[in-house]
């Protein structure tokens, strides 16, 4: 991208003043270097998410940010409906709720180390990932629906987990609003036996170590020691959420020209928050996001089954879920006043500061854990959520490295059989259902996770707590 | 940069794959993609014949809308099915922007090769379906 276009308003913070028909002004949080790196068609979506209907103070791009589908990916919007504010396919994306939890085992690297190949196997043969893998839960349309309502609840009351992790997930393992009646059958027949498994493309299974903290006291909070051994899932809605996207796209585009709202790119396409449309996306998008809080939370249980085997000393505490492809209803401050908007994030963490109700008591005084998905071979990230971020991104921050080179690129360039081999003599276990998609995924195919990260906390976004290397990770 | 494979291609795209079906007729271009989607799952075809047929039917708002609705509803009946398809006996209608046919291919579990990647769902970005040089060209990004 190039900087010249872009106005320096503040620390790794560059804008676009409003222009056309831009509503708000565009914002990208970056460093000089990252916004460089950056796809010109960033800005391009952006501008056109300035352009909505609704929309407040700003459209705003995350540090990791890329092209996307409507949004780009990394990209953070709120609306407000008393203004005529919308809610957009492009917000969210085909992938409703993708996102990641990680646990603490209680256990060291040193406790860990010796059983890595038996726990990598473990975990490849009990987590079923890569195409077309199917889960032990069979559910017909209505039993899933009470997945869409309850989402971890319902796993959690169904045994798979304990009570205590509810706490630990955001809106506490269930997201009100959620009305099944707005998903179509297809969506429910293609999940019938998705629920807990993992998927493929970038999704994840890793077993991590905690390699160096920087916010001792945040660190303290979360759980979080040196040499610290943690697991990390990241997975989504699987095909529910897909289907809901891919059926919302052409509702929301009929409503866009009901009401004449001029759409730019077809992945835009919306419909007021407060019109029947709008609201059945909504109801919809509640109900993937159950769908992935409840698939989180039995990949959960099924890693809690592979450890209480191996290492039955191990005590998996869910540190806390995030999800990263939302919408969701948010009180914050704007204008001087407190407003209810509709914040959507695509590919971009919810990030709360100190204080915020929403957090578990634990985490009041340090902020929301934002967990930073980077690559097998490199690093991922655990943050907190600061009362900067509440003030210039509604409380969100980065989501993962972002890709260097496209998939094809990576394809030419690399060899799965070779990517693991090469991860293997660093001492990374990979499992993978798919050689192609461990080219696809090799570390080298994405941006520096610690420039994104460090960019992050300089823009005031959250603050850096740890350092996770990963050991052994299982790949779809 | 892409890579053409008897009448379909994939493409490059920053994140994703884009994915690009040509033939004489508009049907042949959308098989021809079709088979583009499907060669990101499974990189060779198996040698035996399909095994299983399923009925595809889709109608969308314009002529790109449907080739995305199309490749989404492929998607979705493989999903349900446990299957990739790679045959296709379709008729479109160029009013009503409709499909409707049949797609054939093999389930998951005989096939013997190694699986590639899941596609989560094809998109509007890049999408075009176009006659140009004589030949019809269907395309679009589709997120994996």
């Amino acid at each position: 991208m190039d900087i010249k276009l872009l106005k320096e308003c503040g620390e790794n913070c560059w804008e676009i003043p409003c222009q056309g028909d831009m509503r708000v002004p565009a914002r990208i949080f970056a460093s000089r270097a990252l916004i460089k790196e950056m796809d010109s068609k960033v800005l391009e979506q952006l501008m056109n998410v300035a352009s909505l209907p609704g929309i407040v103070k700003a459209a705003m791009a995350m540090p990791d940010a890329h092209w996307g589908y409507g949004f780009p990916i990394g990209g953070v919007a709120a609306f407000d409906p008393a203004e005529g504010g919308v809610i957009s396919v492009g917000g969210v994306g085909y992938d409703v709720s993708c996102g990641v939890r990680t646990l603490l085992t209680g256990l060291t690297r040193e406790e860990v180390v010796s059983k890595l190949e038996e726990l990598a196997d473990a975990l490849f043969s009990s987590v079923p990932a890569g195409v077309g893998s199917e889960g032990a839960i069979k559910l017909s349309p209505a039993k899933l629906d009470e997945v869409l309502v309850g989402g971890a609840m319902w796993a959690v009351s169904r045994g798979y987990g304990e009570s205590e992790d509810l706490e630990y997930v955001e809106e506490r393992g269930c997201m009100p609003g959620a009305d099944p009646a707005a998903v179509s059958d297809m969506a429910k027949k293609r999940q019938h036996r998705q629920v807990g498994t993992l998927g493929s493309g970038n999704h994840y299974l890793e077993i991590q170590y905690v390699d160096e903290i920087y916010d001792r006291s945040a660190a303290s909070a979360f759980g979080l020691e040196e040499q610290a051994v943690v697991v990390s899932i990241h997975c989504g809605s699987r095909a529910l959420g897909h289907q809901i996207g891919t059926d919302y796209i052409q509702v929301l585009g009929r409503a866009a020209r009901k009401y004449n709202i001029p759409i730019k790119e077809k992945e835009l396409v919306c419909a007021p928050i407060e019109s029947d449309e709008g609201r059945s996306y909504f109801k919809a998008v509640a109900c993937g996001i159950n769908c992935a809080l409840a698939n989180r939370q039995v990949l959960t249980h099924l890693v809690r089954q592979v450890f209480d085997r191996l290492l039955p000393k191990a005590q998996l505490q869910l540190i806390y879920d995030v999800s990263h492809n939302t919408c969701k209803v948010e009180e914050h401050e704007a204008g001087g006043a407190k407003r209810r908007l509709f914040v959507h994030r695509k590919g971009a963490t919810r990030a709360f500061g100190p204080g915020r109700s929403e957090l578990p008591p634990r985490y009041r005084e340090a902020g929301q854990p934002v967990i930073i998905g980077g690559t097998m071979g490199t690093a991922s990230y655990i943050l907190a959520g600061s009362a900067s971020g509440e003030e210039l991104t509604w409380g969100s921050a980065c989501h993962g490295a972002g890709r260097a080179m496209s998939r094809r690129q990576a394809l030419k360039r690399w060899k799965g059989k070779k990517v693991l081999a090469e991860l293997a003599h660093q001492g990374i276990i990979v499992r993978s259902a798919s050689m192609r998609g461990a080219a696809e995924e090799a570390p080298g195919a994405y941006k520096d996770v610690s420039q994104v990260v460090d960019a992050t906390h300089a823009a005031g976004l959250a603050r850096k707590v740890a350092r996770l290397r990963p050991l052994a990770c299982v790949k779809g | 940069m892409s890579r053409e494979r008897r009448g379909f291609e994939t493409f490059e795209h920053g994140a994703d794959i884009g994915v690009r079906g040509r033939g004489s007729t508009l049907e042949e271009a959308f098989a021809s993609g079709a088979r583009a989607m499907f060669s990101i799952v499974l990189e060779s075809p198996p040698s035996c014949p399909p095994s299983c047929s399923v009925p595809v039917s889709c109608t969308s708002f314009d002529m790109e809308a449907l080739f995305v609705a199309w490749l989404n509803e492929l998607l979705a009946q493989a999903d349900m099915e446990r299957a990739v398809f790679w045959e296709f006996a379709i008729e479109i209608d160029p009013v009503e922007f409709a499909v409707q046919g049949s797609a054939s291919g093999w389930r998951l579990d005989d096939i013997e090769a190694e699986l590639g990647v899941e596609v989560k769902g094809a998109t509007f970005t890049l999408a075009k379906v176009e006659h140009m040089d004589g030949e019809w060209v269907a395309q679009c990004v589709v997120d994996v």
